[in-house]
């Protein structure tokens, strides 16, 4: 391993943002190939994502890793002739704040960590109809859709949601999680959820399981 | 009881004493409960989201009748957070997307929108001069109205005739038209008061005190909420970390003044901060003791030695900080709870603050009666013990509440809440 490799996985993973952008910057000038380096971000992000489930890192470490990973991709991706091998991924997501609800900051880590853990993740964004879901699972097929909400007026929308899918048929093809901060599991039996999550974690480890049964 | 004893002064008297003891940490004829929602008041009675945020009189009818039905031993008037939709009309707020404004549905709530108000490289400008800073750039930013403000002078840079010559600003076609703009928003806003004041003195001389004269919020929260955006807020813990708590500790004066001003026109003495970024999960302990608590405990020290209660919303779950937000002087403070470990609370907490919650906005929704019961009966076991604990929901009463659920919270404090 080079010892930039090991210094710019050890400058993201420290959050040492300056460190990290120029050293990115110092490598690609220096021709180092832009596959390689995004491939060693992926890996500090995978750090970054562990010490998040351990409760070392939290929301303000994921957001300057975000920014950091958003800085260097921008100067790597235009030197990028061919893509390289994508890495295989682990499953489909489709995730979005439901309608009349406009917060998206627990969907985003969300988004974030089923990123870093392989995961496709379609983000439909904020205040999304039940049709946009519906259209997503027919185009996408993906394996888990994600429901997430702040508000208590989210319950509603959720179960709408859900009921809207089930019209469409396309209940059985996938599992429904919802989340958000006032989910629990009288709100999951009240949606026709599968599961709930109170974090990104339990996010995580559904889809793992649910896309491994 | 005497007819006497049954008189609304009596009764306001005996409310007021129930609620100061449970603060005081002592025990009270029985635990109190608070009257405090957003919408459900106004939706109970038939109105729509909309319809609260614009007609005062509705409004405060459905308000007396909740009070008048479930005799709460304070509440709050709901006019406060809603009855602003004809006011930020006439100014164009920009920092809110309400019911009937802008194509937003009539029925849903409205909606704070989380955006950068203030950029990374502006904190010397608000440093050197808050007030300067928010007269030429925030206000204009979060409201059309004081888009001309931008053309007023420097204020901190006039002297002698400097005084003089800078009247000229004030004859700018813009800046007329927005005095006077702001003149209309602010006879809207007093006709607005006027009718929410004139019913808090109807209710009073029924018996029912406020529950808050006034509210604030965290230094970080300002920070995050209303002037960086929360993701700004969050970067600048690593980027411009001397930057970020220096504006802190200037809000963390601010705050409290704005506060002590406003409770200094009530007879209530308690005010209300909610708090939205200290909860467990969002920042690590090291941060919470870096970036949230110290600033808001100068907050909530300064109000206490201005002889008013402080109450804590914490909004979340805020299990992991029980032991750090212990520091306070006891029987001096609410603390507000809305998933945080009630029970776990008590024993932490039970000796320093006055608790209040949390009965879940899952069971107030989709639940039944008997699980509001049983849960406010538990509350009641545990949290009351001794004095010490006010009932109400995690955050009020939520806006789509079953009204017999509402029913079974009041009954069941009413009743089971007798200290024996």
């Amino acid at each position: 391993m080079s010892d930039d490799k090991a210094r710019l996985i050890e400058a993201i993973a420290e959050m040492h943002e300056d460190e990290a952008v120029d050293l990115a910057r110092t490598m690609l000038d220096g021709g180092y190939d832009p596959v390689a380096l995004l491939g060693h971000c992926r890996e500090a992000m995978e750090i970054v994502g562990k010490r998040f489930e351990d409760g070392e890192f939290f929301l303000p470490e994921l957001m300057l890793a975000g920014e950091m990973l958003s800085a260097i991709s921008d100067m790597a991706k235009p030197l990028i002739r061919e893509a390289g091998p994508t890495k295989k991924s682990s499953g489909t997501v489709i995730i979005g704040t439901v309608h009349g609800d406009l917060h998206d900051i627990g969907k985003n880590i969300v988004t974030f960590m089923l990123e870093i853990n392989g995961f496709t993740v379609i983000d439909l964004g904020i205040d999304v109809p039940a049709q946009n879901f519906i259209d997503s699972i027919r185009e996408h097929r993906p394996q888990v859709v994600g429901l997430s909400g702040f508000l208590t007026l989210a319950f509603d929308s959720m179960k709408e949601t859900v009921e809207a899918i089930s019209a469409a048929g396309l209940r059985e093809e996938v599992r429904v999680m919802i989340g958000g901060g006032q989910v629990d599991e009288q709100v999951r039996r009240y949606t026709g959820a599968d599961s709930f999550g109170l974090n990104a974690m339990t996010a995580v480890s559904l889809c793992k399981q649910w896309v491994a049964a | 009881m005497s007819a006497e004893n049954n008189s609304p002064a009596a009764l306001y008297a005996e409310r007021e004493a129930r609620v100061r003891d449970a603060i005081e940490l002592r025990e009270p004829d029985r635990v109190p409960i608070f009257l405090y929602s957003t919408f459900w008041q106004a939706l109970d009675a038939g109105m729509t989201c909309e319809q609260a945020m614009y007609d005062y009189d509705r409004l405060g009818e459905a308000a007396r009748r909740s009070v008048l039905e479930l005799e709460p031993d304070a509440y709050v008037l709901p006019h406060f957070m809603l009855a602003l939709g004809p006011t930020m009309e006439i100014m164009d707020y920009r920092q809110l997307q309400w019911p009937g404004h802008n194509g937003v549905d009539p029925n849903v709530s409205f909606q704070y929108l989380d955006k950068e108000y203030m950029k990374a490289d502006e904190y010397d400008d608000y440093l050197l001069d808050p007030t300067g800073f928010y007269l030429k750039k925030y206000l204009p930013r979060v409201a059309g109205v004081y888009e001309a403000f931008r053309k007023l002078p420097d204020f901190p840079g006039l002297f002698y005739t400097r005084v003089v010559h800078s009247t000229a600003a004030y004859d700018d076609p813009d800046v007329r038209q927005a005095f006077e703009t702001l003149a209309r928003a602010g006879a809207e806003m007093r006709t607005m008061l006027g009718k929410a004041m004139a019913l808090a003195k109807e209710l009073a001389e029924s018996g029912f005190p406020l529950a808050i004269s006034a509210s604030g919020g965290a230094p970080f929260d300002l920070l995050a909420d209303y002037l960086r955006g929360s993701k700004g807020a969050m970067l600048d813990m690593f980027r411009n970390k001397d930057k970020l708590l220096a504006a802190m500790d200037k809000a963390a004066q601010f705050i409290p003044r704005a506060m002590i001003d406003s409770a200094s026109r009530s007879p209530c003495k308690t005010v209300f901060i909610p708090l939205h970024w200290g909860l467990d999960g969002f920042m690590s302990p090291e941060q919470f003791e870096t970036f949230f608590w110290p600033s808001l405990r100068k907050v909530v020290m300064t109000l206490i030695e201005a002889g008013l209660t402080p109450c804590l919303l914490w909004e979340g779950d805020c299990t992991s900080r029980l032991e750090v937000i212990r520091d306070v002087p006891p029987g001096k403070c609410i603390y507000f709870f809305e998933r945080t470990d009630m029970f776990k609370a008590k024993e932490v907490l039970g000796d320093v603050v006055c608790l209040r919650g949390n009965v879940p906005a899952s069971m107030m929704t989709t639940g039944t009666p008997d699980e509001v019961r049983d849960y406010c009966k538990k509350l009641i076991d545990v949290c009351g013990d001794g004095g010490g604990f006010i009932m109400d929901c995690g955050i009020g009463i939520p806006d789509e509440s079953k009204r017999e659920n509402v029913l079974a919270m009041f009954e069941t404090t009413r009743e089971y809440g007798v200290y024996r």
